[in-house]
């Protein structure tokens, strides 16, 4: 009974402490507003409007036509007009356009015959953009149709495709969901690393541990008020991205919950360990900033995982971020319940456990 | 024989090559303030952290209020009350926000705990900055709030480590009668300082330097077993008198204090009348008038940690 009461003492001093450090508390509301603004408006992986010139040596109708049917696609915005391919490349190296279409000058009769109308010089060394024109190669061109209509129609394609869950392929579905594991892994991990090393700075701990407390009070006591302070982090995510971004939530609320605690509690205890590795705060600041990075690059949230090296993949397994990403985007997006994915949700439960013994075990109410 | 709260045999504890409490051997009876008297890294801090089990010995025993530390710490727990040396509670909690946590902490029930904290606010004046952060108070009202919750569970020993050295001396005095009030309800107090004055008002000193235990007993008897080997030198030119009195044989020490000079005997050195007139002899038409000096607690100090005799 008393270690509950411990416990609760424990917590809501904390909470209190919380609650008057303004730096903190700020963070706990606008790191997960700013990142979400950033990321949702920023990161765009259907790309539009790159900046090309055109080279039109034919000066024929035709070219008019073609460059009127490449502006339309809007994957390209045509930004210059140069004279000579060596003028556009030389803009290409400028960084002034990404990329120059060089209309021959015996373009009608090339196309007459059917041979190849034209070439892009493409700045290849971004990837995203480089993919971008590559799709431009198989263009049709229809400069010859009667009227306008005729001209936009597409071919008939080889295969129907069924575009689940976000048909209009906006990126923002997927990136706000996978932004509450960055974010949560940011804040959680930070929030509990400094918790116990600040009070060693700060001498609280030489007090402490020479009262009845027991290690395990004080460690679950400091990352309770967490817990909520995850909850309402992960409210401002997905509230947002459902008012600004429009994100669609397929799921059941229980099973969001569930996840979603299973993350802070395997984030949490990991954020303990730290601290009971790290002798500052600055120490432990630097040991978060180990684990964010991987679990930005790794967890899915940028890169699809499938796509990673095995090594990769093997480093990914090891990060909870992995683990919630999964179950995040399956919960909110494909409205996945919990038990449908219960080896993540199951491996997120064993490693706080695991992390929990390790950081009590390490902790000894000495000076030593 | 008086029961004893504390006692250690053979007490040691090094840090890689530095011994910071070398063979140190202990007896402290109960219901008295017991005070380590030494300066900064005599090793007063480590023996008092290994006392409260926060430290391991790397050799000797200890036994507190009857209990094998480190093996028996926990037990310990709920009977001594400590004050660190720095301000150990929350800055950005209130004193009556620290006292209800702390109280929660030792196990006091809610209304056991509302009571006490009550109780100490009144006895230790803090009632009308109950709702001040301790961040925003005097060093004065900071001690008074650690002894107040270093006192929560009314424990058998209070264990005070430099609990002064932020305080004016009023605000000293003041402590000092808190002190004797708990004496006078049965607690022990250990308490270490390097302010004499402080160290006067023991029952029993234990003077430390270099972490050895250079000479224990109560304060009175140490300075009376000095009698003789101070004297009081008055005269012109005192700055230059000093270093001649140094060369002197059987000077362990001399420093100016005020408009005179004191000056310390070795324990086999000449003592009274006979010092008088070693000085006099050695130290001839200088107009020095020289008289015996009463015993202070720093001629104590100074003769156990700067002389060869009682290594």
């Amino acid at each position: 009974m008393s270690a509950l009461q411990r416990m609760g003492a424990v917590a809501a001093k904390e909470l209190r402490q919380l609650s008057r450090d303004r730096v903190t508390f700020g963070m706990v509301v606008m790191i997960p507003l700013i990142q979400l603004l950033m990321f949702g408006f920023a990161i765009n992986t259907m790309v539009r409007d790159i900046p090309v010139g055109v080279v039109d040596l034919s000066g024929s109708a035709a070219a008019r036509i073609i460059t009127e049917q490449v502006r339309v696609t809007q994957v390209v915005e045509i930004v210059a007009l140069y004279n000579t391919p060596a003028e556009a490349e030389e803009a290409i190296v400028a960084g002034k356009i990404r990329a120059a279409l060089v209309l021959p000058r015996d373009l009608p009769q090339r196309l007459a015959s059917g041979a190849t109308a034209g070439q892009w010089m493409v700045d290849g060394s971004d990837t995203v953009v480089g993919s971008a024109l590559l799709g431009l190669r198989n263009m049709p061109l229809r400069h010859t149709a009667g009227s306008p209509r005729e001209a936009y129609t597409q071919p008939e394609p080889s295969f129907e495709i069924a575009l689940f869950f976000n048909p209009e392929r906006r990126s923002e579905v997927n990136i706000v969901p996978g932004l509450t594991a960055i974010i949560l892994t940011m804040t959680m991990i930070l929030f509990t690393s400094v918790a116990l090393v600040r009070e060693h700075e700060r001498g609280n701990m030489e007090l402490l541990i020479t009262t009845p407390i027991r290690p395990l009070e004080l460690m679950l006591g400091k990352l309770l008020p967490y817990v909520f302070v995850g909850l309402i982090q992960i409210t401002i995510i997905l509230g947002l991205g459902r008012l600004v971004f429009n994100v669609p939530f397929q799921g059941a609320a229980l099973d969001l919950a569930i996840v979603t605690l299973a993350f802070i509690g395997a984030s949490l205890s990991l954020g303990l360990l730290i601290s009971t590795i790290a002798k500052t705060q600055m120490e432990a600041m630097q040991m978060t900033i180990f684990i964010l990075l991987p679990s930005i690059l790794l967890s899915g949230f940028m890169f699809p995982y499938d796509a990673m090296p095995r090594l990769a993949q093997y480093i990914a397994e090891a990060l909870p971020a992995t683990h919630f990403m999964r179950l995040i985007r399956g919960v909110y997006l494909r409205g996945a319940h919990a038990d449908q994915m219960l080896t993540d949700l199951l491996w997120l439960l064993v490693f706080t456990a695991i992390m929990l013994t390790i950081a009590t075990k390490r902790f000894h109410k000495s000076l030593d | 024989m008086t029961e004893l709260a504390i006692q250690t045999h053979g007490l040691c504890k090094r840090f890689g090559d530095l011994i910071a409490v070398n063979e140190l051997n202990l007896e402290i009876p109960k219901g008295e303030i017991y005070g380590f008297l030494g300066p900064n890294g005599s090793g007063k801090t480590t023996a008092i952290r290994m006392l409260c089990g926060l430290l391991t010995p790397s050799d000797g025993e200890i036994s507190v209020l009857g209990l094998q530390i480190p093996r028996d710490a926990e037990q310990l727990r709920l009977r001594i009350g400590y004050m660190t040396q720095k301000f150990s509670l929350y800055d950005d909690l209130s004193v009556s926000e620290n006292m209800r946590f702390m109280a929660t902490i030792y196990g006091l029930g809610s209304a056991a705990s509302r009571d006490r904290v009550e109780e100490l606010l009144n006895r230790y004046a803090l009632q009308g900055m109950r709702d001040r952060l301790a961040h925003d108070m005097s060093g004065g009202q900071r001690q008074r709030l650690a002894l107040a919750v270093a006192t929560l569970h009314q424990p058998d020993l209070l264990i005070l480590d430099e609990p002064t050295s932020a305080v004016d001396p009023e605000n000293r005095r003041d402590f000092w009668e808190k002190l004797f009030d708990l004496i006078d309800e049965g607690t022990t107090v250990l308490v270490s300082t390097h302010y004499m004055d402080e160290a006067e008002r023991c029952h029993q000193l234990a003077v430390l330097e270099n972490g050895y235990l250079r000479q224990s007993g109560p304060p009175q008897q140490l300075m009376d077993e000095l009698k003789g080997r101070v004297l009081e030198v008055n005269g012109p030119d005192l700055r230059t008198v000093k270093n001649l009195v140094l060369e002197v044989p059987g000077v362990q020490s001399a420093a100016q204090q005020g408009l005179h000079l004191r000056v310390l005997f070795t324990k086999n050195g000449p003592s009274g009348d006979a010092a008088i007139s070693r000085l006099n002899e050695a130290l001839p038409n200088r107009n020095l008038s020289i008289i015996q000096g009463k015993p202070s607690l720093e001629d104590v100090f100074v003769a156990c940690t700067n002389g060869e005799d009682h290594l």
